[in-house]
């Protein structure tokens, strides 16, 4: 039997990134999936990045991940979203030409000589006691191995809907792995369900484009990656129209016909992503609704409209988009669909993504309720780090709410779980000042580099940056006088002498910085990154107290075994929540939803007589 | 191990017409059948004799069973009504004391039960502990109104607001190249404004532990001048004496009484003098002009003029009528026939009556006070570079000033708010 330290089922965003992060750390890695020419698939919408998403990626990146640089390999659109609100909240997009991408993943993957590409239907998992040891493949073969992590999108249960049609399957044209979807529902994992939507593809060359509002690729050249160089495609651009009367008329008249509307769904969709029947039904009063077309490939003609996610029959959505304007005449090459899915309860799993009571096995992606290529790949990374640091002894890396979007992430999903649908947003980042695009490399580089999990090629990169970001440092200390700064040119009040660092609290100073130092000394992005944390240094100040609060209850571990219902004084809704959290530490207890402080206290008196007595 | 079973008397210092006694706790049960002759249908009144164990009567009292965890305290709840005589008390306390795991409540208990078990958020839990210790009329409905909730209510409005307007900035920053999330709506600052000015009302709301200490009226002057006979006099002809606090001769004196239900606290200090060699003595006198600083009024005895500002000038030798000497006395008094000191007494409840809230309106506590003044801070001057993020950070600041308040704290919150409300997400 061959043996590999970790085993990855599923070659999507969370798959790749898992077997690449575990290969990266030096631990041997099989990646299983049906079918080798779709590792790296784009399946849903052409874009990657966007608000909560962007950091996502810029996240990854830092950690070395492989979306980053496929994105930009990739790129045929770029757009920075928020670019006049300040860049803890700029949301770098990009539409991405999915053939490209798709090529780009599978060239990093397959560059790592410690990672085996296995093309099989991964049947079953192999236990021994409760933990796993393995995989068999639908043709017998067994593959052992410290570690699996499961990345298997939406195949449990997967059923699609279109008017009154129904498909089994996870995506129109790939089957349902339904054996192994069968052993997770033997191993009685809790499981619930979920729905999700896609649009209908158009033909381009259907699309009168001239009578529509273009959306052109950004002028500056930023890039998702700091490794990448630079725009390697020509640039289309995006346009943009809306729903209008008519279209709504038509829906409301065919809502019976909706299986959103049926009854037939009985999965809960998100609240942020609605389908175009959900928009009108729940938004009545509304006239039109926003609708982006994105090319979908440099050599192709499949347009993507995002915003009319819809599961109508196909002879509505044919009638439907016609009604829209530049749409007249458009052709719909693969009609709209809604996809109703079970996923696990993320709170199942522990903050490393392993399963707590199936040691070795790890779950991640849009099989733990989230939605999103980004949200998947993320926690691909995460599993993947931890799945290689089980099977070789190294340690996991430390992600939490203060150092990354990817660490709010995870603590909403295996504490609180998901009622729709997961996807990042930058409003579920309390400390979002701090966890900016800008600097997730000067956030997270360091501490992937600690575990092994960063290649040569980005650690040379971030010795480079950590030099830079030593010499703006330096400037920033660089004393001003009020009457210096007017000298230079900067028309500000006031005759504090005071460094550079202080002054930045001022918009007019940040602005005319140039005037006041060398600039030259480093890129824009890492000055950018520092002056707004001089910007927002009372904030951040503010917040490092909290934070002193997190960390001192976060050092409170909760034992495994610790009951909550013998909890005095617990009322039996608070010990429900909290046995199906089952939080790791006093911090995570703290935020499981509806738990008072009184009843946190209670928890800490407990635990500390459970200490006593253990 | 099980918690201890809990009994105390819940009603004002006896004596009084009824003396409430309260117990709560696992065993609370055995004190109907050990003392009120069995098991009483519970939230409904019963007539019982409650007997000690050799089947003496004690009193002939209204029982109250409360069963856990519906009740105030989450636990098993057990009320006696008994008349309100200091041995009537006594005898049933001791009795209650002798059963197994009984024990007297320790301050607060009560609350920190209920609170425990989740029967109060913490605005309320405040305004009842404040209820438990309320010695007066005065008090009592004002934490009562309290405790109903007034604060609990309005900080759920304030909350509510924020969330709003955190949602908005919100869908500003998360879904802006969508339709729904452009800008701010044009009531949004209508709407901070309001909440501000709401919060800075309530900011300078009446302090509850002012109530508590009472209305401090200090009084003062050099030795030997008669501040010991006055504050005498006013006691013994109006106050119902509370719990005096010892001090000596030469230290300052505090006595907490009610005069026609609002709550006092006279002062009688040391005599103020420099020129004291005697530590006590000066110690004595650094109180004094502690108590002084702190005072709602002084009444000063001393020479005209010396006192401290808006002090009132008493002239207190109204018997002696060749030793008055000050020429503009606000009140002329004799302590030693009691001439004036009805009129005095009648003065200062005019004026504490101006000054404490009225019955009914809600005084915050200090605790209270300072999560309305972060959320007040956090809103106010908020710059105006027009910084989302800010914006956004400032309104997060608020709601945790106001989870605080209330004890629950929910991110999820503010987003069920913001998709309810607004259309986004492609």
């Amino acid at each position: 039997m061959r043996t590999f330290d970790v085993i990855v089922i599923g070659g999507g965003h969370a798959g790749c990134e898992a077997a690449a992060a575990a290969a990266r750390t030096g631990a041997s890695v099989a990646l299983i999936s049906f079918d080798k020419q779709r590792t790296g698939a784009m399946s849903c919408n052409p874009a990657i990045g966007g608000l909560g998403k962007g950091h996502l990626v810029r996240e990854i990146d830092a950690l070395d991940g492989l979306m980053g640089r496929a994105a930009d390999a990739a790129a045929i659109h770029y757009r920075m979203l928020n670019r006049s609100k300040g860049s803890a909240v700029q949301g770098p997009r990009i539409q991405a030409d999915r053939v490209l991408f798709r090529r780009a993943i599978q060239d990093m993957i397959r560059a790592f000589p410690n990672l085996e590409e296995i093309e099989a239907e991964a049947a079953g998992l192999i236990f021994e006691g409760s933990r796993v040891s393995g995989v068999v493949t639908a043709a017998g073969d067994r593959i052992g191995s410290r570690s699996v992590v499961l990345c298997t999108g939406t195949f449990l249960g997967g059923r699609l809907f279109r008017g009154e049609e129904r498909f089994e399957g996870g995506r129109i044209g790939e089957s349902a792995a339904s054996i192994l979807a069968q052993q997770l529902r033997d191993a009685a994992l809790p499981m619930a369900r979920l729905k999700t939507g896609t649009p209908p593809r158009l033909d381009g060359r259907t699309i009168d484009w001239s009578a529509l509002e273009r959306q052109p690729s950004d002028e500056d050249q930023w890039t998702m990656s700091p490794l990448s160089n630079g725009r390697c495609n020509p640039q289309l651009s995006c346009a943009i129209t809306r729903t209008n009367e008519a279209t709504h008329d038509l829906i409301r008249r065919n809502l019976d016909r909706s299986p959103l509307f049926g009854g037939s769904i009985s999965g809960v969709g998100p609240r942020y992503c609605p389908s175009i029947e959900d928009k009108i039904h729940r938004f009545a009063d509304r006239t039109g609704h926003q609708i982006f077309l994105e090319p979908e490939a440099l050599n192709g003609h499949l347009v993507y409209p995002n915003g009319i996610s819809t599961s109508l029959p196909v002879d509505v959505q044919h009638a439907m988009v016609r009604t829209i304007a530049g749409l007249e005449q458009v052709e719909i090459v693969e009609p709209g669909y809604a996809v109703e899915y079970d996923h696990i309860d993320p709170r199942a799993l522990k903050r490393s993504m392993e399963f707590k009571d199936i040691e070795g096995l790890f779950c991640a992606g849009q099989i733990n309720g989230t939605t999103g290529y980004e949200e998947a790949g993320a926690q691909g990374l995460v599993a993947g780090i931890s799945a290689a640091a089980l099977a070789t002894g190294s340690s996991t890396i430390p992600l939490d709410r203060a150092n990354s979007y990817i660490g709010v992430m995870i603590d909403d999903l295996t504490l609180h779980g998901v009622t729709e649908p997961y996807r990042m947003l930058t409003s579920r980042a309390e400390y979002r000042l701090r966890l900016r695009a800008n600097n997730a490399a000067t956030r997270l580089t360091e501490l992937a580099i600690e575990v092994g999990a960063v290649g040569a090629e980005r650690s040379v990169w971030f010795a480079a940056r950590k030099d830079a970001v030593r010499r703006v440092e330096d400037e920033l200390q660089v004393v001003f006088t009020g009457k210096q700064l007017r000298d230079a040119g900067v028309d500000i009040r006031g005759h504090d002498t005071m460094p550079l660092s202080d002054w930045l609290r001022h918009d007019l100073v940040a602005r005319n910085i140039a005037a006041l130092v060398d600039t030259h000394v480093a890129d824009d992005d890492v000055w950018e990154g520092l002056i707004e944390d001089c910007r927002y240094r009372p904030y951040l100040q503010r917040q490092d107290a909290e934070l002193r609060d997190l960390r001192q209850s976060e050092a409170l571990a909760i034992p495994r075994n610790f009951d909550f219902a013998q909890v005095p004084g617990l009322s039996a809704e608070m010990v429900e929540r909290l046995t199906q959290a089952r939080p790791e530490t006093l911090a995570s207890a703290e935020r499981v939803r509806g738990v008072t402080p009184a009843a946190l206290s209670a928890v800490l008196v407990a635990l500390r007589k459970f200490e006593m007595v253990s | 191990m099980t918690e201890a079973t809990i009994f105390a008397l819940s009603s004002g210092r006896p004596p009084a017409a009824i003396a409430v006694l309260r117990i709560s706790g696992p065993r609370a049960t055995d004190a109907l059948i050990g003392m009120a002759g069995g098991m009483v249908p519970p939230r409904k009144a019963s007539l019982r004799q409650l007997r000690d164990r050799d089947g003496a009567v004690l009193d002939k009292a209204i029982v109250l069973f409360f069963p856990g965890p519906a009740s105030a305290t989450g636990e098993d709840s057990v009320e006696f009504h008994l008349h309100g005589g200091r041995a009537v008390i006594a005898a049933v306390e001791r009795e209650l004391g002798t059963l197994p795991g009984f024990r007297p409540a320790a301050a607060g208990e009560f609350t920190r039960r209920s609170f425990a078990n989740g029967r109060l958020d913490l605005s309320e839990a405040e305004g009842l502990a404040d209820l438990l210790e309320a010695e007066t009329e005065l008090q009592r409905r004002n934490a009562q109104s309290l405790a109903d909730g007034v604060l609990s209510r309005l900080v759920a409005e304030w909350r509510e607001t924020v969330l709003m307007l955190g949602a908005e900035v919100e869908a500003v920053l998360d879904f802006s190249d969508e339709e729904d999330g452009e800008e701010l709506s044009p009531t949004f600052h209508v709407k901070r404004d309001a909440l501000q000015a709401d919060l800075e009302q309530w900011a300078n709301a009446p302090r509850l532990e002012a109530l508590r200490e009472g209305f401090r009226v200090v009084i003062a002057g050099p030795p030997n001048i008669g501040k010991s006979s006055l504050f005498n006099a006013i006691l013994r002809e109006d106050a119902a004496i509370a719990t005096p606090i010892a001090g000596t001769t030469r230290d300052v004196l505090f006595r907490p009484v009610a005069i026609e239900g609002i709550p006092f606290q006279f002062v009688d200090t040391a005599g103020i003098r420099d020129d004291t060699r005697d530590q006590v003595e000066k110690i004595g006198i650094e109180r004094a002009k502690l108590a002084l600083a702190t005072a709602d009024v002084v009444l000063w005895l001393g020479p005209e003029g010396e006192g401290p500002t808006d002090a009132w000038e008493i002239e207190t030798k109204a018997d002696v009528a060749d030793r008055l000497v000050k020429e503009k006395p606000a009140v002329v008094v004799s302590a030693s026939t009691g001439a004036g000191v009805d009129d005095l007494v009648r003065q200062l409840v005019t004026v504490a009556r101006d000054r404490m809230p009225a019955p009914g309106s809600v005084a915050i506590s200090n605790f209270q006070r300072s999560q309305i003044c972060d959320a007040l801070d956090a809103l106010r001057d908020i710059p105006a570079s027009d910084d989302m993020l800010v914006l956004a950070e400032r309104l997060r600041l608020a709601r945790l000033a106001f989870d605080r308040l209330t004890g629950t704290s929910d991110v999820e919150a503010m987003l069920d708010r913001l998709f309810s409300r607004f259309c986004i997400g492609k």
